[in-house]
């Protein structure tokens, strides 16, 4: 029946980039790039903002595109020359500078408005996989900013004549627009617990925190990181900085220089029953790719799907690769647990033979001179009091005996130096000992009362075992340096630049707008962020909604987002123009008349259908006529009056045709 | 096999449209005639969703969540706008000038916006010939549409479905709809170039002089009527005076011709015979002759002037046409 041409006006195929266009494209480009430039290799960022230029270069001038054959010869060297940087073309950092490469090839080659939605949506995948690294408020902001551009651009594709601003306004409606659906898309769509596959081997790269070992500096090193470890929110007041010891991985062996913690001793326990002061908060962990939870001495509770070894770790059933809640409960003077497992004790007085024969012959002394554990335990605390020890982020380096270098030596080291040595000293003297490493302290923030402890809280300590008394945790770091533990790192060690900027105690007029910051962090942590399956579960039990499975959640979605077009369709249909008041009654004129069979004729004027309807309905004629008057005045007469357009109204309203 | 079906039964594709073509007057596009499907691009930006949901669930990624549910808002949104931008749009016809046979008919449609908002990137397309124009409605206001249909037949040439398409703002759907406004273009009998009939003693005078140079024999001014052609209106007069006035030459008073049907040799078909006609009623008003038609039926006095022409024009184009 009909023709189609052969091209298609409005087909993306068919319309070629202008100038306008590839600007706008190269710009959303260039904003979402940004933050992979900073990351991926200095000549693959150079070359792909030099494929951005030289696009754009080549609409400036008007010149023709390079040939499919050069883009394939720079995409082929580009990939020979990321085999050789990485080794590999797979994983997620070569991926990822990949598609960055990618989005300039496209560029280069784009032609029609076909190959510029194709790299806007490139540009999509380039904005998600930045998510990979963080997705802080700052990234959710930029995010926001790349959507609106690229919609402007796709918004300027269909709409090459209109003016830029009208197009930037339409992109901030359908933006605003969009919110509502999104918002309960992302509350109800149904969430499924990742991951669906296997990810590659270095997607968890770059999480910091404890590591299943500590040796001499590891500790310090991570001390001087400003990055987050958890936050915790109590019911009610928190416990003061010195009884926050948040316990974390328990090291058992050492090999003259590095502890250890060992599996085979992480068999399952219940927590201690508890008569003292309890606890009860949240912690919202942050991904550290290792099991172990953080809780404060001594845990009561265990979290959902957590189990509590025997030496007081708990660990979840797999890594926390995403930003973890639970809830715990913990006491501070629970009752001691007085028996061990097997071989435990033994384990505990384990050392290795030949290191640190100084430290030995000083332990060996205290054993000969004590009467008691309790005894031994109190003269290496005096020990440690009276050593001139000093406490430093930037210990110096250790040699083969790192005890009998510490101790006697150079009588500087951070908190690992300190629970190594101290552990060292008790095993030598007989008493069994273990390091745990963990966090200490943590700053409270006074704008919502959340702790937030950081990295450069981490902190290790020693437990000994008493009889009659279980394990006592024993901190020799609070012994040689009390103010570290009352106050924190920084009142314990000098300014120096090794400390964090933000522990540096003359930034106070900082903390303020921080702790303000902080706090706007943690909701976004916790209700964006968080927002997983367990916390959708909550939100729907919540509203009412028990047990909702799948089917039910995407019944309610569909529901819901249906309304929201219905809505949307009743504001595109509310801003047409309506007619004017003469006009409306002028319409309810005529079909008052048609309705007693008088219908006006397409081609007939007021004054003729005016004049025959008054001869057909004889009985009506005087209203028929002035109303017929009345409107031809007021639509073709001078300066309508609101009077006269009052007067047309109500006598439309009035007639009553017989 | 649906389009033969809906060829056939001419109500069924009535009811599928929601009209019945041809529609008088101005025909508001309603929101039950106005069709949408996604684009291709609609489908890759689909697909470009799923992954990215996909991978916001792998990697557990909150925000990802966020960009993908934001985008399908926006593609939801976007639905709705590309509807609204052809929805309520108001079509009407205007005149479509008549042309001959074989040339191009200019028909004109009126697009109202009716609406406080611009309408961009609309596609207005004849669908039996493929005519196309892109057109953007600005608000509160109505865009001129003019499609080029060919006009190979003489007769009345009806305009036919037209389709109105638009994708804006994404391009991700395709909203349209068509119309069949009830336009129609006079075509007149395609004018064959030949000589003047001979004088062939119809004419009443007999003292017809030969036309081709009569048109430069200047004779002076006459007060304008009506019918004079604009070719023959003194401008420069007209704009020294004010007053309207029309050339005269010295040929035209005098010579008067019968275009006549039966005088045509009887070799010719109706549609040659039509041809020829109307090709002498051209060269005798470029001659500025007096010139009657006489067909089978139809007869029309001897007069001159554009108003002449084109009833003698129109007489051979309706020449039995039902």
């Amino acid at each position: 029946m009909s023709r189609a041409p052969a091209i298609h006006p409005l087909a993306p195929e068919a319309r070629l980039l202008g100038a306008r266009d590839v600007a706008t494209l190269t710009g959303c480009l260039a904003l979402v790039v940004v933050p992979h430039a900073l990351r991926a290799p200095w000549w693959l960022t150079l070359l792909t903002l030099c494929l951005y230029g030289w696009r754009l270069y080549l609409t400036l001038y008007r010149a023709p595109l390079p040939s499919r054959w050069l883009i394939l010869g720079i995409s082929a060297v580009a990939l020979v020359a990321m085999w050789i940087q990485f080794g590999t073309l797979f994983g997620r950092q070569p991926g990822i500078v990949l598609l960055m490469l990618l989005s300039g090839l496209k560029l280069l080659e784009s032609r029609t408005q076909r190959d510029g939605a194709v790299t806007a949506f490139l540009a999509y995948f380039l904005i998600i996989t930045n998510l990979l690294y963080g997705q802080a408020i700052g990234t959710a902001a930029l995010m926001g900013v790349a959507l609106f551009a690229i919609t402007a651009t796709l918004i300027g594709f269909s709409a090459p004549a209109r003016a830029p601003r009208a197009n930037l306004r339409t992109a901030g409606v359908l933006l605003a627009q969009a919110a509502p659906a999104a918002l309960v898309l992302f509350l109800l769509f149904p969430r499924v617990q990742g991951p669906l596959w296997g990810l590659p081997q270095d997607a968890y790269a770059g999480m910091t925190g404890l590591s299943e070992t500590m040796s001499p500096g590891n500790l310090s090193d991570l001390a001087q990181s400003d990055a987050i470890a958890f936050r915790a929110e109590f019911e009610g007041d928190p416990p003061v900085n010195a009884l926050r010891y948040w316990r974390g991985p328990v090291m058992w062996d050492f090999d003259g220089r590095t502890w250890s913690m060992r599996a085979e001793f992480q068999t399952t326990t219940r927590p201690p029953e508890s008569d003292g002061t309890s606890y009860r908060y949240s912690v919202v962990l942050e991904p550290h790719n290792r099991t172990w939870l953080f809780a404060l001495e001594t845990a009561a509770s265990v979290p959902e799907r957590a189990r509590m070894t025997f030496d007081g770790e708990i660990l979840a059933g797999q890594p926390v690769r995403a930003r973890l809640r639970y809830d715990m409960k913990s006491v501070i003077n629970p009752a001691p647990r007085l028996t061990e497992p097997r071989g435990a004790l033994a384990r505990a007085l384990r050392l290795p033979p030949g290191f640190n024969p100084r430290a030995v012959e000083l332990a060996a002394g205290w054993h000969k001179a004590s009467a008691s554990d309790a005894e031994i335990l109190a003269r290496g605390l005096e020990f440690m009091r009276n050593g001139q020890f000093s406490y430093t982020l930037e210990p110096p380096l250790l040699g083969t005996d790192t005890v009998d270098e510490f101790l006697f030596k150079t009588k500087a080291g951070f908190c690992e130096h300190f629970a190594s040595a101290f552990a060292f000293l008790m095993r030598a003297a007989g008493v069994p000992a273990r390091v745990v490493t963990g966090y200490q302290g943590g700053e409270l923030n006074p704008v919502d009362r959340i702790v937030t402890v950081r990295q450069s809280d981490a902190h290790a300590w020693t437990e000994v075992f008493l009889g009659g008394r279980g394990w006592v945790r024993v901190d020799p770091t609070a012994a040689a340096m009390p103010r570290r533990i009352e106050s924190g790192l920084a009142r314990a060690v000098a300014d120096t630049g090794a400390l964090p900027l933000l522990m540096r105690s003359r930034f106070e007029w900082l903390r303020g707008a921080r702790y303000q910051w902080e706090a706007l962090v943690h909701k976004w942590n916790v209700w964006v962020l968080g927002y997983n399956p367990e916390r959708q579960r909550d939100l729907l039990l919540f509203v009412g909604m028990r047990d909702a499975d799948w089917r039910t959640l995407t019944a309610a979605l569909f529901t819901i987002l249906g309304v929201l077009t219905l809505l949307l369709l009743a504001w595109s249909l509310k801003r047409f123009a309506r007619p004017d008041p003469v006009q409306r009654a002028w319409r309810a004129f005529c079909a008052k008349l048609a309705a007693r069979g008088v219908e006006r004729a397409p081609h007939e004027g007021p004054r003729d259908y005016a004049a025959r309807a008054a001869r057909a309905l004889p009985a009506s004629r005087r209203p028929i006529l002035r109303i017929g008057a009345l409107y031809l005045g007021l639509r073709y007469g001078p300066q309508p009056s609101s009077a006269r357009v009052a007067r047309l109204r109500r006598m439309v309203r009035e007639l009553r045709v017989a | 096999m649906i389009g033969g079906l809906i060829a056939r039964h001419p109500r069924l594709a009535n009811r599928i449209w929601g009209f019945t073509p041809p529609e008088r007057g101005t025909v508001v596009l309603v929101h039950r005639r106005v069709y949408i499907v996604p684009t291709r691009l609609g489908w890759l930006f689909a697909g470009t969703l799923g992954i990215l949901l996909v991978g916001s669930i792998n990697y557990a990624l909150a925000l990802g969540f966020a960009l993908t549910f934001v985008l399908a808002g926006v593609g939801l949104v976007g639905m709705v706008h590309t509807a609204r931008n052809l929805a309520r749009a108001a079509v009407s016809a205007g005149r479509a000038e008549p042309v001959f046979a074989g040339e191009t008919a200019q028909f004109r449609l009126y697009l109202d916006g009716r609406a406080a908002f611009d309408r961009p990137s609309i596609l207005a397309r004849h669908l039996g010939s493929g005519a196309q124009l892109v057109v953007d409605v600005p608000a509160g206001a109505l865009a001129e549409i003019v499609l080029a249909v060919p006009a190979p037949r003489r007769g009345w040439l009806p305009l036919g479905r037209v389709m109105l398409e638009t994708r804006f703002p994404l391009g991700l759907f395709r909203a349209w709809s068509y119309v069949e406004p009830d336009a129609r273009c006079l075509v007149y009998p395609r004018p064959e170039r030949a000589a003047l009939p001979p004088d062939s003693g119809e004419s009443a005078s007999g003292a017809r002089r030969s036309p081709t140079p009569g048109n430069d024999d200047f004779s002076g001014l006459r007060g304008y009527q009506r019918s004079d052609s604009p070719r023959h209106v003194a401008w420069k007069a007209v704009a020294r005076s004010g007053d309207m006035l029309t050339k005269q030459f010295t040929g035209e008073a005098a010579a008067e011709l019968w275009l006549d049907w039966r005088l045509l040799p009887a070799g010719l078909d109706v549609e040659q015979r039509l041809s020829r006609l109307a090709g002498w009623a051209l060269a005798a008003e470029r001659g500025g002759l007096q010139y009657g038609l006489r067909l089978p039926g139809v007869e029309i006095e001897p007069a001159r002037g554009d108003a002449h022409r084109a009833a003698c024009l129109q007489a051979l184009a309706l020449f039995e046409v039902k």
